[in-house]
């Protein structure tokens, strides 16, 4: 059994190379999710990179990503595999001539050939090693969720018609949840668990400096000064990376090279998605004392 | 003390785990695994055997990496983070490179020269052992060292701060919180801040553009040097922690620092850091309850038979019912009356309740809510007009005209004028929850008017945060409500209050 990774510290270099910055505990799970060949289960808030980081692992990697985006009603069908009907209507059709028994036909129409993909067994049937993304988890309803348990655990299909698919390569999985429900115990028993949370200062500073051209060291940490106090009020949703981001972007766009109080309650509303928040914020802003407790 | 020393015998960075070393790490891992069941997460064997798996894939020699792999196979849930945190620094305090300590006569030597390091490495100019220092040379290197941001001097510090301040002796019988409010005391840390503040102001103010110095500055300045300061106060918490750990062993230890997870953290006995974490933990409870909820109305069975429409289908099969054609459910949407008491003592039950209430008010057809001590006022409107909850409940607190006579909780003359005002508005749909320990400083009960309320309302429910044991000793009262209510209920942390509220919908 070969391993994907040399060591934690290697994925971190990786990762950074592909412009995703993790940190060590980041590092640390998926680097034990492939040693273990274990599920991870990524949580934290919107907008702190967990799909992105399934991306960036298969982009460091440089194999296939496939994802499946979980929504409410999805089923079966629409994760694991279908029966091509109107393929197998057609082949019974075509053998009315020939003459076939029916023994024959009804083996036959239960084939591969007659098989649609769906992505959980698309993962774990294909030749070479690729990462799952199981996108947003906790919209499916608990029942579906025993859809996943077999293919979690064991890495492998059941279909009764054909019988038990195993895994040819034991795929990399990464499921998120934006914690809008309890997940089954069941479920989260088979998965590592990684809490994605907002970075720390430094990180952030470092992630607006990578992902926005042409922005100052100075601008990125005032950037992330700010954004750090306005996390500390109690909001309604507080600011994501990603809304980090489209503020130093917006604000290199502006020309600006200093954040002033005028500058920061102007454009507040990028960072921020709700009117109250947004007069909170500024209110707060504009008050040296800090947060009051 | 029965450590383990992982380090023994190698030097540093060595990553190889000898097979003695091994037993010797699996069975501290079960014993920290036990205390993580002790403090209540629920931690499975497969776990378990993930947990000691995960671990030989690691340099347990690093000791974030040790944490890492423990963390992701044993914590499957945010809120018990923290829990797992405590536990394992006191587990494995003394265990790991930096912290590797024989036993306790070697700490403080090993400290000197440590603090004398970390000391050339700031260049400060006091040198030699920390010991020799005068109180204003340490205030002042406290000082610097915070302005830095130094980590390895902030450390030093911290480490010279308990030796200096705590007093600790060895076997004297008082919790870790009694050194560090000694400690911190002595280091009057809100002056540093203040003293750093002005500091920031001169340099900085000056350096880029004279007078240009914003609130926004100073805010953030603020920010920093407070990030600062918990860092500090962190290491402090450590050392003191450490020093406990190695007086007392590792297992005492944990059972003295074993607190309850937050969810089932006593509204009445929470403490001020505790009240925070509830508060953090309010929002995805009650958005997590909002969706099963909803999800529970939309996935409901179908209605009953509508026989109109099913004789109405009939036709097209010559009257045979074929096609079964069923009513839509029509759920009903209970109207709900809060009636909370806000005096002292209950206060943050009744703020938990009505929060949570207000928060998946979409499954109620009107929610009411009315606040109480000895007077009783309508706050109704409170919730209407701001959309932040947070905010409506602290007006309550400074607007709301609930105080008659004393201020102290009088629930019959509260009834009496909740009677006499709403009483006319409860109907046959609405269902009232009564929240308060009804401990009724010995005044009238005026029982007879929750009796009234039952006999109109769909429902009364009395939510009491005391535990039950406590119920009818000195001044509470509650059965004497309680024969007239449909149910009473001892709602004590959130788990209860989550509970309870999923029913009643």
């Amino acid at each position: 059994m070969s391993f994907r990774f040399e060591d934690a510290a290697s994925l971190k270099a990786g990762l950074q190379r592909v412009d995703y910055l993790s940190d060590e505990n980041i590092a640390g799970v998926v680097y034990l999710a492939d040693r273990l060949q274990k599920p991870v289960l990524v949580e934290g808030p919107a907008g702190t990179g967990k799909t992105q980081l399934a991306k960036s692992v298969s982009e460091v990697l440089s194999t296939r990503l496939i994802r499946l985006q979980c929504y409410e009603g999805l089923d079966e069908a629409k994760a694991l595999y279908e029966w091509n009907y109107k393929k197998q209507l057609l082949r019974i059709q075509s053998d009315r001539s020939d003459g076939h028994d029916w023994t024959g036909v009804s083996q036959d129409i239960f084939s591969d050939e007659f098989l649609l993909t769906r992505p959980l067994l698309e993962a774990i049937s294909a030749d070479d090693p690729v990462v799952l993304l199981i996108d947003e988890i906790d919209r499916v309803e608990v029942e579906t969720e025993a859809l996943l348990l077999e293919i979690l655990s064991d890495y492998q299909v059941s279909i009764p018609e054909l019988g038990t698919i195993e895994a040819k390569q034991i795929p990399l999985v990464f499921l998120t949840s934006n914690n809008t429900r309890e997940l089954s115990e069941a479920l989260k028993r088979r998965c590592l668990y990684l809490h994605i949370d907002y970075p720390d200062l430094e990180r952030e500073k470092q992630i607006v400096l990578t992902k926005v051209p042409g922005i100052t060291e100075n601008l990125a940490d005032q950037i992330a000064r700010v954004v750090r106090s306005i996390r500390q009020i109690e909001l309604k949703k507080a600011p994501s990376v990603s809304e980090t981001i489209d503020w130093a972007k917006t604000l290199v766009l502006l020309g600006v090279e200093k954040i002033e109080q005028q500058t920061a309650s102007d454009t507040l509303n990028i960072l921020l998605k709700y009117q109250s928040d947004i007069s909170k914020a500024s209110r707060e802003l504009a008050n040296a004392q800090g947060v009051g407790i | 003390m029965n450590t383990i020393d992982l380090s023994e015998g190698n030097g540093h960075g060595v990553e190889v785990v000898d097979f003695e070393l091994g037993d010797a790490i699996l069975e501290m891992v079960n014993g920290f695994i036990v205390e993580l069941r002790a403090v209540g997460l629920p931690v499975s064997l497969t776990e378990n055997l993930d947990a000691l798996e995960a671990v030989k894939q690691v340099a347990i020699i690093d000791r974030e990496t040790f944490k890492c792999a423990l963390r992701a196979t044993l914590v499957k849930h945010y809120s018990h983070m923290k829990a797992f945190e405590t536990v394992f620094e006191v587990y494995f305090s003394l265990r790991g490179i930096e912290y590797e300590i024989a036993d306790g006569a070697d700490l403080d030597e090993l400290e000197d020269i440590e603090f004398g390091d970390s000391e050339m490495q700031g260049q400060h100019g006091a040198a030699g052992a920390g010991e020799n220092l005068t109180p204003e040379e340490f205030a002042e290197l406290l000082f610097e060292s915070l302005l830095r941001a130094d980590a390895q001097l902030l450390k030093g510090v911290a480490r010279h701060a308990v030796r200096r301040f705590a007093g600790m002796e060895p076997g004297r019988p008082v919790g870790g919180t009694y050194y560090l409010y000694r400690t911190l005391r002595n280091l009057d840390l809100n002056n540093v801040l203040e003293r750093l503040l002005s500091q920031a102001q001169q340099t900085h103010g000056d350096a880029s553009a004279p007078g240009d110095w914003s609130e926004l500055d100073s805010r953030l300045w603020r920010d920093e040097f407070q990030h600062r300061i918990d860092q500090l106060q962190k290491e402090i918490e450590a050392e003191i922690r450490r020093r406990l750990v190695a007086d007392r062993g590792v297992e005492a230890m944990a059972k003295t620092l074993r607190k309850p997870l937050p969810e089932d953290v006593d509204f009445m006995h929470a403490s001020r850091e505790e009240m925070a974490n509830l508060r953090k933990a309010i929002y995805p409870l009650t958005r997590r309850l909002a969706a099963r909820l909803q999800r529970k109305r939309r996935h409901g069975r179908r209605g009953p038979l509508d026989f109109r429409r099913t004789v109405r289908a009939s036709l097209s099969y010559g009257g045979v019912p074929v096609d079964t054609r069923f009513r839509n459910p029509h759920p009903h949407k209970p109207e709900i009356f809060v009636i909370a008491d806000i005096s002292g003592s209950v206060a943050a039950f009744a703020r938990f309740t009505l929060l949570l209430v207000y928060a998946i008010s979409g499954q109620f057809s009107k929610v009411r809510s009315f606040v109480f001590i000895d007077g009783l006022d309508e706050v109704t409107s409170y919730f209407d007009e701001v959309d932040d909850i947070n905010e409506a409940v602290h007006r309550i607190n400074a607007e709301a005209d609930v105080v008659w006579v004393d201020g102290h909780s009088d629930y019959g003359h509260a009834f009496g004028v909740f009677w006499d005002k709403y009483g006319s508005d409860i109907g046959p749909r609405t269902s009232i929850m009564i929240l308060g320990d009804a401990r009724n400083n010995y005044h009238a009960a005026q029982s007879w008017i929750v009796k009234a309320m039952q006999e109109k309302a769909r429902h009364v429910y009395w939510l009491n945060p005391e535990p039950r044991s406590y119920w009818d000793t000195g001044d509470s009262i509650v059965s004497e409500y309680a024969g007239h209510c449909d149910g009473t209920f001892e709602v004590r942390n959130l788990r209860q209050l989550e509970g309870f509220v999923e029913n009643l919908v």
